[in-house]
């Protein structure tokens, strides 16, 4: 009998007031509240599975995930668990201790996660919720949510970063397509932390809450990435070890500089020659989406923009219908401007809503992927570079087999078994590189097909979400100005 | 359209509209045509060829007019002014390389269509202003008038020269300037009181509230324009995808380019009904505020003459001149405050008619693009969601 175990995660927002001297450091934290229990299999009906079209699982895809969270529920206990995890090289760790604030706000309510069961083991559908950014009063006890086998754990921005750059340099350099994380802005930051209360500081951590939680959702519905111990220790422990060296570019800016330096070995070496035309293939096709995905950003970019003015100026209409209505002398005509002003005025916030709705469905849909693109741009140049190692093994191996031969006829017994000691060392480096060209090609391959999936899937599931957005507001806009109408019509 | 009047007093019927015009480089020449049974026109069917400037003049006349002082001038129409549109026309001319062939003729159609929108908004507003006048019982029968309808040749008003530019330039000066100084002196008569305060508060905030909806409906057409772009983009992507998504967003793209129609579409039936109607009311304020300055003005022509006439009589000297002159303001100032309180009862009238037409006719377009929106939105979504 299989089990199906539900994971529930629940990203808040903290913000922490600091001392003027700590500025300079990121001190806006965020809670992520993870919800492992054990459900046996029978009570999988519940499921709301987004993944109904026919079987997953995808049959290039030979690792079989184990169900790492069965174990995990005996583990977890009422006080935060310390995982055995293996630690990725870094830095040795330095706590920074964190001044309580003064108010006191409680979270949101976690949405629920469900997992599927499928052929060959358990697979993690995992759906994170973040709840609205609160900025958050006592610290720690208060907040976590110390339920049967759940915990809290907090993090701040610069963690999503340090979690990214060591993914980064795990995956992609063998073909893992890892999901970059969301850019930094120093301009927004500190707006934030001088705790300016005002809308578009509430925007922009709005804007980062909900881009934090997209990548997340990306990193760990990732079956591999879901294993790594440095995912889990993010999403397990109590206190992370705090990334002394915050890097000096966001994710985003690092692989941008890691595709400028593979472009620019492109240009350097000679070309590959393609033995599989898949790859061209697939290499030009995320070419062009790529070309036509930002295009098309631009486009909803500059739509949400106008959205937006759209809703200020109705909003000044609005207040000037309502003086027009005011000065009208004559009685029926003056209520009907003051009627119109006050449905003007029920419209601007529509268009608000609109707009916002227009960004994070469909604008961040679309910054996300053109983001996305870079990665997977990024991991075919791995490959190259992969084959372009693969060759110059060869190539030396080659030039040491003819050094070689020629020192068979000269009396030079020592050159010879050196000679001899490197060939034995180069063929096993150059089978070593045809191994990795082919694991990076077969890896690759998984990749996009998973990538292509999810594409397809984000795409449908989030248009369709934004399409019905457009139709509410159609629809609030055909009660407003029905109502209006009879009130027009009232003018004698 | 054409209005129909009839003159009850004489019977005879006086019918204007602009049947035709056409659109050059750098002006528009309006086909005039009147349809007429007054017996000072030769004919009773005849069409004259007008351009702006002989708008301008004919209703300068009027203002000029020391007859018409007690009435509401119909505001003069605004200048024809496709300088906007003639210069996206020109910048999408030179970036004709940098689109494909598609979003270029796309473009250009809906170039075209608003400079046919601007064309048809101001040929209405010519036709308006000629229907005012042949409506108003006094109006219509002015000399210039009927010269500007029936005279077939060139009128020759164009290009005021430097002199006459300056001149109107000061007399507006010191009409504003007067403007401020009788605003202040309190009227006897509790109707024109009224009137002079409702008017000036009215007129700032139909300024106000017509900037205001110019700009919210230029937002709108922005949006429009960029769904316009998200459609093309959209179709673009289905025809190179080579997933499932392919057909999903090429049927998306058909329907942004629908909605984006209806945006278009929105926009500018506010822009008719509801910019235009502020705008309108803005001239015509305007004129009646210029009405009531005319009469304060004849007042303290007539308080001045009775000034005059005190001081004659006191020296014993000019008293019959001073008291022809102040008979004659008094006169004056009589005749105007009559027409003037017709006038403006005429213009409330007018006012919460027009009003209420086009807030009526708004709220159904709203409400017609509206439904027809979410009707494509649904039918689209019932197509999309049953295929996934």
């Amino acid at each position: 009998m299989s089990l199906c175990t539900e994971l529930v995660l629940d990203i808040t927002y903290h913000q922490v007031k600091a001392p003027l001297f700590l500025v300079a450091q990121d001190l806006t934290l965020f809670c992520i509240c993870v919800n492992v229990q054990s459900q046996p299999a029978s009570l999988a009906a519940e499921d709301i599975s987004t993944n109904s079209n026919g079987p997953k699982q995808d049959s290039l895809f030979d690792d079989d995930p184990e169900d790492l969270f069965a174990e995990a529920t005996e583990e977890v206990s009422l006080d935060s668990p310390e995982r055995d995890v293996l630690l990725s090289d870094g830095p040795s760790p330095a706590i920074t201790p964190i001044t309580p604030p003064t108010s006191v706000i409680t979270p949101r309510i976690v949405s629920c996660v469900f997992i599927e069961e499928e052929e060959g083991g358990d697979s993690f559908d995992i759906h994170i919720s973040v709840s609205d950014p609160e900025k958050v009063g006592e610290y720690m006890t208060s907040m976590s949510l110390f339920k049967r086998s759940e915990f809290a754990v907090k993090r701040r921005f610069s963690d999503f970063l340090g979690l990214h750059s060591k993914l980064a340099s795990k995956y992609l350099h063998i073909g893992y397509i890892v999901p970059p994380a969301p850019e930094k802005s120093i301009v927004g930051m500190t707006k934030v932390k001088v705790g300016k209360e005002d809308q578009s500081s509430n925007e922009f951590v709005e804007k980062r809450r909900s881009a934090l939680e997209r990548y997340l959702m990306r990193t760990v519905k990732h079956p591999i990435l879901l294993k790594d111990p440095d995912v889990l220790q993010f999403l397990e422990s109590s206190e992370l070890p705090r990334a002394v060296s915050t890097q000096a570019l966001s994710s985003a800016g690092l692989l941008r500089m890691v595709n400028k330096a593979a472009d620019a070995v492109n240009k350097m070496t000679i070309k590959m020659n393609e033995s599989d035309a898949w790859f061209e293939e697939k290499q030009q096709h995320f070419e062009n989406l790529d070309v036509q995905l930002r295009k098309l950003h631009t486009s909803v970019e500059s739509l949400v923009c106008h959205r937006k003015e759209l809703s200020v100026n109705t909003a000044q209409f609005a207040k000037s219908a309502a003086m027009l209505g005011n000065s009208e002398d004559h009685t029926a005509l003056s209520r009907a401007l003051s009627q119109l002003a006050e449905v003007e005025e029920k419209i601007d916030q529509l268009h608000q809503d609109q707009a916002n709705a227009d960004f994070y469905l469909f604008s961040e849909l679309l910054g996300d992927y053109v983001r996305l693109l870079t990665a997977v741009k990024g991991v075919f140049d791995h490959r190259m570079k992969t084959w372009q190692k693969w060759q110059d093994s060869q190539m030396l191996l080659q030039k040491k087999r003819e050094a070689e031969a020629k020192l068979q006829f000269t009396n030079k017994p020592d050159k010879l078994q050196q000679a001899k000691d490197e060939i034995k060392e180069l063929e096993g480096k150059v089978q070593q590189g045809e191994r990795d060209f082919e694991q990076i090609s077969k890896t690759i391959r998984k990749e996009v097909s998973r990538f292509e999936k999810e594409r397809v899937k984000d795409f449908k599931t989030i248009i369709i979400k934004y399409l019905e957005s457009l139709v509410q507001t159609q629809q609030q806009l055909i009660k407003y100005w029905e109502a209006f109408l009879p009130e027009a019509k009232a003018i004698s | 359209s054409a209005v129909l009047n009839v003159d009850l007093q004489t019977d005879a019927m006086l019918q204007v509209d602009i049947s035709d015009a056409l659109s050059e480089r750098d002006k528009v020449k309006f086909t005039v045509h009147t349809k007429s049974t007054l017996p000072n026109f030769k004919q009773n069917e005849f069409s004259v060829v007008r351009q702006h400037e002989e708008f301008i003049w004919l209703h300068d006349s009027f203002v000029e007019n020391e007859e018409y002082a007690g009435y509401i001038i119909p505001p003069a129409p605004p200048r024809p002014d496709f300088d906007a549109s003639r210069e996206k026309l020109q910048k999408l001319g030179e970036g004709e390389g940098s689109m494909t062939k598609e979003e270029f003729t796309k473009m250009k159609q809906e170039l075209e269509a608003e400079y046919l929108a601007i064309f048809k908004k101001t040929v209405a507003m010519h036709e308006v202003f000629l229907c005012r006048v042949a409506a108003h019982p006094v109006l219509r029968k002015d000399l210039n008038f009927h010269v500007f309808l029936e005279y077939n040749q060139d009128l020759s008003v164009r290009g005021k020269n430097k002199k006459e530019k300056l001149e109107d330039f000061f007399k507006n000066v010191v009409k504003s300037a007067d403007g401020v100084l009788v605003a202040g002196v309190k009227d006897v008569d509790d109707f024109f009181e009224h009137e002079k305060t409702f008017l000036l508060e009215y007129h700032n905030r139909v300024k106000d509230a017509s900037a205001k909806s110019d700009r919210m409906i230029r937002s709108h057409k922005n949006a429009a324009d960029d769904i316009n772009r998200i459609a093309s983009s959209l179709y673009t992507l289905g025809t190179q995808d080579s997933t499932d998504l392919c057909k999903f967003f090429l049927k998306v793209s058909e329907l942004f380019e629908k909605t984006r129609k209806i945006e278009a579409r929105i926009a500018a039936d506010e822009d008719l009904k509801l910019a235009d109607l502020l705008k309108y009311y803005l001239r015509e304020s305007q004129a009646a505020k210029d009405l009531l300055y005319r009469r304060s003005r004849a007042l303290v022509d007539y308080e001045n003459a009775n000034k005059a006439l005190d001081k004659a009589r006191a020296k014993n000297r000019d008293v019959l001149q001073a008291e022809t002159s102040q008979q004659l303001c008094c006169h004056k100032f009589e005749k105007i405050s009559e027409s003037a309180k017709q006038e403006l009862i005429d213009f409330k009238t007018r006012r919460v008619a027009a009003f209420r037409k086009n807030l009526v006719e708004l709220a159904e377009l709203e409400l017609k693009h509206a439904k027809g929106n979410l009707q494509l939105l649904q039918g689209c979504l019932g197509i999309l969601k049953g295929n996934t």
